[in-house]
């Protein structure tokens, strides 16, 4: 096992970043959580509940996802893939009842995809997918929202972009968010919470009680890259 | 998304074109009958020539039926697989469906005469070789399904589907090597396929069968729209992914295999009509494509058969071969005009 001893939890409202260097296990954590992998050991609950107690239809009524995988058909339009996020609420044949359809337009709205709702997704650029995808997993109404690195391919821009809507989200839904990044600047200055998973402590807490507490420091070897605390920021060792 | 109105119209007109294609492959074929008439026996109607209405009631009627239940059931169990396995080269087959097939038919007429000289031919016959068809292909399917209940990766499952084909088709050579002439001709024209000589209980067998895959076929359209996002969205999205999967082979095993022990090996409609189809309707959405690939499906298997029939003729063409010279150009085409294929 790479990685042990992990305890955290989020509450409603929290956007939290899941942050490490490759290989330890920040995706493997994620898909855990999002039960598409068993678990290795330990207890997951979502309020409360035990993960494996849970059925398929109860856990995608309160955790959603969105993954580094591509989709599967890229000939959906934006709508219609949105539209797929409320398959849990669907009946036996999937049909959308009005108060689905409403659902999805809030959800276009909200994320300000009313140009691109009848496009398809292979026309669109990766950020635009992305935003999409989170248009998707909010369209599934879920307590939890799960990311797994939400942010790789995009500009400097429009990883901002994304992040800053998955904190607003979380603020203004009341939904928990957790994400796996490598933008480890970028979450300490936009993150509610941050687990850092570096093998044994494993710190969870708000970003700057992290910066006090020097966790930052060891986690990538100090000859390579050093944390400076004031800035916030990681520098290379010349 | 309501089935809109561009979908409605289209699908009237698929069946204003099935319901042509019927009556166009009833009235032609070695006698040709004039299209009122065949209209006119169609609905019931005398028309003071027993013989034609014998013709049509007992043998362009069953072939026209089993045209459209194949035509459509092979066009929806490749649906089926290239949206189980997200791939635009699966077709009804991949499973080795029908290669089992084709090793109980290769077995019953070539393997017994090797064995035992003493049973005597006359057990070959269209029954026998659609039990053994049967046989084949649902041993096949039992075999896959087992394959499928112990891994995790679909696509591994495609393999082996494929390496169970490849099994079967060097076990039919081997029966072939060592077969004599009259018997290796016996096998190759079931390979053919044909689509007539069906008895009533045949079609009958044959129409239950198709049913049924239809019908498990529409209660896993949540399923299969759920599979355009790939495994893990489907899953994360409430489908309980190896229930569904199960469901999706068995529907597939049981279209497949029936009309292959049935027809024979029928080529191409499986493969090419699920891609006409979403290149026509442009959707990706199974609640339109079951449908339509069923509805085309029809239609298609029709057409080649009133061509393999060479109207007014009294030889007959295989029609495993005319599914696929009439249709891949008509898919090349389709792709080359529209320029983007739609998957």
């Amino acid at each position: 096992m790479v990685c042990n001893n992990i305890s955290f939890g989020i509450r409603p409202g929290e956007c939290a970043a899941i942050i490490g260097i490759n290989g330890i296990g920040k995706s493997t954590l994620l898909k855990t959580i999002g039960k598409l992998q068993p678990s290795m050991g330990g207890e997951i609950r979502v309020e409360g509940e035990l993960l494996g107690d849970l059925s398929a239809n109860k856990l995608a009524k309160r955790i959603s996802l969105v993954l580094t995988e591509p989709i599967a058909s890229k000939n959906l339009t934006v709508r219609e893939l949105i539209a797929l996020g409320r398959q849990p609420y669907t009946n036996w044949m999937g049909t959308l009842t009005t108060k689905d359809i409403k659902k999805v337009s809030e959800t276009i709205e909200t994320l300000a995809l009313g140009n691109l709702k009848d496009k398809k997704c292979y026309a669109l650029s990766d950020g635009q997918l992305q935003r999409v995808m989170i248009a998707r997993a909010l369209a599934q109404d879920t307590e939890i929202i799960l990311l797994d690195e939400p942010t790789t391919h995009l500009d400097l821009f429009h990883k901002v972009q994304i992040l800053k809507l998955l904190k607003s989200i979380a603020h203004q839904t009341k939904k928990a968010i957790l994400f796996t990044s490598h933008e480890i600047e970028l979450a300490i200055q936009l993150c509610d919470k941050i687990l850092i998973l570096e093998g044994k402590n494993n710190p969870f807490d708000e970003p700057c009680k992290l910066i006090e507490n020097k966790a930052f420091e060891s986690l990538f070897p100090a000859d390579t890259v050093q944390f400076d605390a004031l800035s916030g920021t990681f520098r290379i060792q010349k | 998304m309501k089935l809109n109105k561009t979908y409605v119209i289209r699908f009237g007109l698929l069946w204003v074109v099935l319901f042509f294609c019927i009556v166009l492959s009833i009235s032609l074929g070695s006698v040709s009958i004039s299209f009122l008439d065949t209209l006119k026996v169609i609905f019931g109607l005398e028309i003071h020539n027993e013989s034609l209405t014998y013709i049509i009631w007992n043998y362009r009627i069953p072939k026209a039926l089993t045209a459209i239940m194949a035509g459509s059931g092979l066009a929806l169990s490749g649906l089926l697989m290239q949206t189980l396995f997200r791939n635009p080269l699966a077709g009804p087959f991949v499973l080795g469906i029908s290669s089992g097939a084709s090793l109980g038919v290769a077995l019953l007429i070539m393997g017994l005469s090797l064995f035992s000289g003493i049973i005597s031919i006359s057990i070959i016959n269209d029954i026998s070789l659609a039990i053994v068809a049967s046989i084949g292909s649902f041993l096949v399917l039992f075999l896959v399904i087992g394959v499928a209940t112990k891994i995790k990766d679909t696509m591994a499952l495609l393999i082996i589907g494929l390496m169970i084909g490849s099994i079967t088709a060097a076990v039919v050579s081997v029966l072939s090597y060592f077969s004599n002439a009259e018997k290796l001709q016996q096998y190759v024209f079931w390979t053919y396929g044909s689509l007539g000589d069906l008895s009533g209980v045949q079609l009958a067998i044959l129409g239950i069968a198709i049913c049924i895959g239809i019908g498990i076929s529409i209660f896993s359209i949540k399923s299969l729209n759920g599979y355009l996002l790939g495994e893990n969205y489907a899953q994360s999205l409430g489908i309980n992914l190896k229930k569904s999967r199960f469901l999706i082979i068995i529907a597939t095993g049981i279209l497949a295999g029936s009309i292959t022990a049935f027809t024979g090996p029928i080529a191409f409609i499986g493969l090419a009509v699920p891609h006409l189809t979403r290149q026509i309707f442009n959707t990706t959405d199974h609640k339109v494509l079951v449908p339509a690939v069923l509805l085309y499906g029809s239609i298609i298997l029709l057409i080649c058969d009133v061509i393999a029939q060479l109207p007014g003729q009294a030889s007959v063409l295989p029609i495993n071969a005319i599914t696929s010279i009439i249709g891949a150009p008509v898919v090349i085409w389709l792709l080359l005009r529209k320029r983007k294929m739609v998957f």
